[in-house]
């Protein structure tokens, strides 16, 4: 079996990039400022749609539909498409997608391209791909260039600069920018006008010149062959319009059988993902247009894998939104790279090792990376239980053995109560001798925590000594 | 009404007085509830950190031990939504061990359930002259949806101030093993709650669950901050004449 990659290299395993990422207070202060932010916008327009909770139960009927019809749906899809004039390819992994856009790209003499921010090519790694090709990418999402030319990584699904802020993204552009095209003007400033203006004159130069474009795509609708594309900055629509060949790299899981699925689903994402009732700019397109060329690259990349797993199928119903990164207490304090993929967060502490199998120690420690606080079930559309699927993940990763003797032992004392009661009797009577430091694994706890005092008699002994505090 | 106290096994080895408080506060209100001697733990431990086999023992003994009871009362909310929400799931859909579970999962409720939904008490005449603040636990605001309940109680007791808690359902990042294998971010979690904790200027902190506030508790104590916390019972067993112990 292939391994399947997810754009990021996985080495070190969770708690450690989440020790060094709580400690860098920058990183702190932005996450905590822009996910609050965020947290708070979402609610209110959560809040005041007349039916969420029919609107969340529809989404995640018509995606269980579709999940356990997909061979159905991806073929129609594929027919649509074709008889629109559009060219379908079936990519098995990001290896097969990336050298199937290589391939496209190459056929086109061309040697740069404009994308639209997508998650897909995120996961394959296409644009490092494609520069060993020589082609060059070019991110026009705002957030994706400041990562782009800040030579760094995304930290979020949706705002993949969260950890940057406005200061930092000033830097990035007046150093960065003259090394991909336009510059930044001499005199920028941190004013976010001023951003984003720069932003858009650099961009617009690239959008003029450049004639491939790729992209991803949110929902693909098997009636008719359409494909949908969600953003805020009109960035996207620029690519999807102007250049004469498109090939978006598409999930399997993005299709959806009808059009008018698109009701539930242009409701739910926008106030999910960046709290507004409705996004700026919706950009539709079926097959090509006249004088332009649309392949749509279908890919697999571990989901039917996924898929066949009872319990952490539903993980496939995302819809890339953010809510439960923006909700999750241990992101909010760790940021994304810390989970060491694209997908970071609660859906990528279940989607990930799911993705990529739990060979790495990385891996096998997202399925703990939460304490099970739930709040991303509560806020998530399509309503993936996390948690269970967590839970789940965590019953099917290797134990390290500290930690599987101590729970055999603990087992044991559990299986008889007369274990448990003389477990208590000795602790009662040595409680004085419970050092305030524990060694090992135990010392994370001791470190910033006092213990609590071992009372004297448990509550077993109390009612056997007093007949329930009847004597 | 055949009532079972299943006091947990962290209430049992490490809070006793939240047990004692369970069964005279549910004595004053006229129930007098059994301790069914074969309880030990719940597995919740063993579940959540993935050590299915064992918990599925740990369950097996704990509906074996509440066969038989018309309610069953857990003074935790995260023990209650282990039985609730976890044991069918690891008993499946067939077997004996699955009619158990069928059978004790409707009897099962966490302690303000009890009081409010069975019994209908709001007022359980308590008295607790103090500043207090609430922390909802995540298992019993998200699991069990609680909801009002504990509110609805602590307003009842004569006088206690109840002050808000800013940020109240936010984890306070003790998730179990959570503690041990993430302890940095759980340790920073724990510190922004026990901030907010301080900024109501409350004497007590309490929540429906012991093994959160023995966290929260564990940083307020390290931090000499003055702060007690408390298991709810504790405060709903409390009148002019008898204090906890």
């Amino acid at each position: 079996m292939s391994v399947t990659f997810l754009g990021m290299p996985a080495d070190r395993p969770f708690p450690r990039n989440a020790a060094r990422a709580v400690r860098d207070s920058q990183l702190r202060f932005n996450l905590r400022k822009a996910t609050r932010t965020i947290r708070a916008r979402r609610a209110s327009v959560v809040a005041e749609a007349p039916d969420w909770a029919g609107l969340r139960e529809a989404g995640r009927a018509i995606k269980e539909h579709t999940l356990r019809n997909l061979d159905r749906y991806l073929m129609q899809l594929e027919e649509a498409v074709t008889a629109a004039g559009g060219h379908v390819h079936w990519a098995a992994d990001a290896a097969e997608a990336n050298r199937i856009v290589a391939d496209l790209v190459k056929a086109t003499g061309e040697t740069e391209v404009v994308k639209v921010k997508s998650m897909a090519t995120q996961e394959i790694g296409l644009n490092e791909a494609l520069l060993e090709h020589g082609v060059t990418a070019y991110e026009t999402d705002l957030a994706e260039l400041i990562v782009q030319l800040g030579d760094d990584r995304p930290s979020h699904i949706l705002v993949p600069a969260i950890h940057r802020n406005r200061a930092e993204i000033r830097e990035i552009f007046a150093e960065h920018m003259s090394g991909w095209g336009r510059p930044a003007p001499g005199d920028l400033t941190d004013d976010p006008e001023a951003l984003a203006e720069a932003a858009r004159l650099h961009l617009r130069e690239r959008f003029l010149k450049t004639k491939v474009a790729i992209s991803g795509a949110n929902f693909a609708i098997a009636e008719t062959g359409t494909m949908v594309v969600l953003e805020s900055e009109g960035n996207g629509r620029m690519c999807l319009t102007l250049p004469r060949t498109l090939i978006s790299v598409v999930g399997i899981e993005k299709v959806l059988p009808s059009w008018r699925d698109l009701e539930v689903f242009l409701q739910l994402l926008p106030r999910s993902s960046t709290g507004e009732r409705m996004n700026p700019y919706t950009s539709m397109w079926t097959g090509a247009a006249e004088g332009q060329e649309f392949h749509l690259v279908l890919l697999d990349n571990g989901r039917t894998r996924v898929l066949a797993d009872e319990v952490g199928r539903q993980a496939l119903r995302c819809i890339r939104c953010s809510a439960c990164l923006n909700v999750c207490p241990v992101y909010e304090r760790t940021g994304g790279h810390a989970y060491g993929s694209v997908y970071p967060g609660p859906i990528g502490a279940i989607l990930t090792p799911q993705l990529r199998g739990m060979g790495s120690e990385l891996d096998r420690s997202l399925p703990y990376a939460s304490s099970l606080c739930g709040a991303c079930y509560d806020v998530c559309p399509v309503a993936i239980d996390i948690p269970s699927v967590l839970v789940d993940l965590r019953a099917r990763a290797r134990h390290p053995w500290p930690e599987r003797a101590g729970m055999a032992a603990a087992g044991w004392v559990f299986e008889r109560p007369g274990r448990l009661a003389g477990l208590q009797r000795a602790g009662g009577r040595l409680r004085r001798l419970v050092p305030r430091r524990l060694p090992g694994p135990l010392a994370g706890w001791t470190d910033t925590r006092d213990l609590p005092e071992v009372p004297r008699e448990s509550f077993r002994e109390w009612w056997d000594r007093t007949d329930g505090g009847r004597r | 009404m055949r009532v079972a106290l299943f006091v947990t096994c962290v209430n049992d080895t490490l809070f006793p007085d939240t047990g004692r408080a369970v069964v005279r506060l549910l004595r004053r209100l006229g129930v007098e509830a059994d301790f069914p001697r074969a309880q030990t733990c719940c597995g919740q431990m063993h579940a959540n950190t993935g050590y299915r086999d064992e918990a599925v023992r740990l369950a097996r003994r704990g509906v074996a031990a509440l066969r038989g009871y018309d309610a069953v009362v857990v003074p935790s909310g995260s023990c209650a939504a282990m039985i609730r929400e976890q044991y069918p799931k690891l008993a499946g859909t067939r077997g004996p061990f699955a009619d158990a579970v069928a059978r004790v999962v409707p009897r099962t409720y966490e302690l303000t359930e009890f009081l409010v939904d069975v019994l209908g008490v709001t007022d359980v005449g308590a008295y607790f002259p103090h500043r207090v603040t609430y922390h909802p636990t995540c298992h019993s605001l998200r699991g069990l949806h609680l909801g009002d309940r504990p509110l609805t109680l602590l307003r009842q007791v004569k006088g206690l101030e109840l002050v808000p808690l800013p940020g109240a359902e936010e984890c306070c990042g003790f998730g179990g093993t959570f503690a041990l294998k993430n302890a940095d971010v759980s340790a920073a979690m724990c510190a922004d709650k026990v901030r907010a904790v301080l900024d109501t200027g409350a004497e007590v902190l309490c929540a429906a669950d012991n093994s959160c506030l023995m966290h929260i508790g564990g940083m307020l104590g390290r931090q000499k901050s003055g702060v007690r916390v408390m298991h709810l019972a504790e405060i709903l067993c409390s009148t002019e004449t008898a204090g906890v112990r």
